[in-house]
């Protein structure tokens, strides 16, 4: 099957100089969830507002089912949704004539039933005729998901949908964001939350200084990449590591205060039980324990670290072989 | 093209013209009087007539004009400046809108409501003064593509402007010396020859002068200069908002 929006050597280079997007290529299939992981100025943003018709891409092509941006703009418009980074709603609008705003300004005609499931589904049905002026950050965030499926795109972006978000509203959205790929969406988000795209995506597209360094399902890449650690903190200095325990991956700090042990969370058994009932019978006071995931950072190292060991090439040129490969 | 997008920009522009119909309508008419009592009775008074016209009859045009090159001007830079201030401009470009879509239904929708306003304003002259339209299917035409021409360029307007500053500033330092300057309140022929000449490259003259001739039969220039200049104006304004949506200037990275 043909893939719903097919991205070939798209590049975004500035008057000034700069390069947002660096020959990127992508295919992505119908009813999938993205999410393009990368810190704040990689070009996600930029990726998405070329697709969507807000940046004017230097080189490159993409097609959105079939239909090519820049020649058969319409068509591939149509098949679009746009839920942006920063919540942009007129104040004095209700919500409802608000999204039934935006289903006119893409040509469709009045679909009442329509809007009010839209409104049903994202917990605004109630607040229908309020002005957007008088909503909570998190319901303005889901009037815009609200528009965005007004006209019943096949396609949503969703740019950075929990930035500034507090935590039961990220999970909210998750939940909202689920929901949509049931109905049969196919979604791409931003995100620079590892724990946002391991908690939503099927794929994860790595993005950095412009360049898609990879793209791999999910399970694939958290199964690589991303490693927790446990740290112990004992009551009393140890002078050495028990024996056999260095080969399971832990090891003792300098001063002998604290044991760090690198897992596998996603393990079926990850040793952290076999680890404190060891250290209980050693009658090993503990002090406290924590643990931390591979941050985006040490991901990313992880990511240029392997690359360049593998092949001995650029990184660039090896990465992008690859990300042809996940498809 | 979708005429449905035009439809939903222009009704939707409408909207807030009539959610605050006493405010719009209530300045322009107040304006009005206040232009009548100074100009019509303070120093109507004194001029008896021009060119065979009672005074206070004779300004009739020249206000309405005043009102419709401020009104769109204003109503079209506005309505599209406001999507840019909010970001919701976001939504026009990524709709399957094109220019054409997006340009008729904000220049539409600030000419409508000039029109409006000058008809009101029409209206509220006849409390004070005698007016006869001589040719009104004329009148209207003028008042439709002066409407159109300055509502095209209040939209540019809207789309160069990065600050609300920006977008005063051109009305004020521009379109009002303009106007004043262009006759609504006095025939060019009033004036010294030299004057009079550097008068005519006033590009408002030949609208006052077109629309009075409709109200009275009398004008500055010829009424088909008049006609001419007016096209020529809506015909390079739309050439330069083709030219900034496929470009993007101001509104595309």
């Amino acid at each position: 099957m043909a893939p719903i929006i097919q991205i070939d050597h798209l590049s975004k280079r500035y008057a000034g100089g700069t390069t947002a997007l660096d020959d990127v290529s992508l295919s992505i299939e119908a009813g999938e969830i993205l999410a393009l992981l990368g810190p704040n100025g990689a070009g996600k943003t930029t990726l998405i507002s070329i697709i969507c018709g807000l940046v004017t891409p230097t080189q490159g092509t993409v097609r959105v089912g079939g239909h090519d941006i820049a020649t058969d703009w319409r068509a591939a418009r149509r098949m679009i949704g746009l839920v942006p980074q920063e919540i942009a709603l007129e104040p004095f609008e209700t919500v409802a004539n608000s999204v039934r705003f935006t289903r006119g300004l893409y040509g469709a005609p009045p679909d009442e039933p329509h809007i009010e499931q839209v409104l049903r589904s994202l917990a605004l049905w109630d607040k229908r005729d309020a002005p957007t002026k008088t909503l909570s950050g998190g319901m303005k965030r889901r009037v815009l998901i609200a528009k965005a499926l007004s006209h019943k795109p096949q396609v949503l972006f969703l740019d950075e949908p929990t930035a500034g978000v507090d935590v039961q509203l990220r999970r909210e959205m998750w939940q909202v964001v689920r929901e949509l790929r049931a109905s049969g969406v196919t979604i791409i988000l931003t995100t620079h939350y590892l724990e946002e795209a391991e908690e939503m995506a099927d794929r994860i597209g790595v993005i950095d200084r412009g360049k898609l360094l990879l793209v791999r399902p999910k399970d694939q890449l958290m199964g690589e990449f991303g490693r927790k650690q446990l740290t112990v903190e004992l009551d009393a200095p140890l002078a050495a590591l028990p024996e056999g325990w260095g080969l399971r991956g832990i090891t003792l700090s300098a001063d002998g205060r604290s044991l760090e042990y690198d897992y596998d969370a996603r393990a079926d058994r990850t040793g952290i039980g076999r680890l404190l009932a060891e250290l209980g019978r050693l009658d090993l006071g503990v002090r406290d324990v924590a643990t931390r995931q591979s941050s985006l950072e040490e991901v990313f190292m992880a990511l240029l670290a392997g690359e360049q060991a593998a092949g001995g090439q650029a990184v660039g040129e090896q990465v992008v072989g690859e990300q042809g490969d996940a498809r | 093209m979708s005429w449905r997008s035009i439809r939903t920009i222009y009704l939707h522009e409408m909207a807030r013209f009539f959610r605050t119909i006493w405010q719009s309508l209530a300045s322009p008419v107040l304006s009005t009087v206040l232009y009548f009592v100074v100009f019509g009775a303070a120093i109507g008074g004194r001029i008896q007539s021009v060119e065979g016209v009672p005074y206070g009859a004779f300004i009739v045009p020249g206000l309405m004009m005043l009102t419709v090159l401020q009104q769109s001007v204003a109503n079209a830079s506005f309505g599209i400046f406001f999507p840019k201030f909010s970001g919701t401009i976001y939504e026009y470009l990524v709709a399957p809108a094109g220019w054409v879509e997006v340009m008729l239904g904000f220049v539409g929708a600030a000419a409508s409501k000039a029109i409006l306003i000058a008809l009101v304003i029409l209206l509220t002259s006849f409390f004070f003064v005698g007016v006869h339209v001589a040719h009104p299917f004329w009148m209207l035409a003028f008042l439709v593509l002066t409407a159109t021409g300055f509502s095209l360029l209040g939209f540019i307007l809207g789309l160069w402007a990065k600050n609300f500053e920006q977008l005063q500033i051109v009305p004020m330092m521009v379109i009002t010396p303009l106007v004043f300057l262009g006759g609504a309140f006095y025939s060019a022929s009033m004036l010294p020859p030299f004057w009079e000449q550097v008068a005519r490259l006033n590009p408002v003259l030949y609208l006052v002068s077109g629309f009075r001739w409709s109200f009275f039969g009398i004008a500055d220039v010829p009424v088909g200069v008049s006609l001419g200049a007016v096209a020529l104006m809506i015909v390079a304004l739309l050439l330069a908002i083709r030219w900034i949506f496929m470009t993007g200037w101001r509104l595309r990275e």
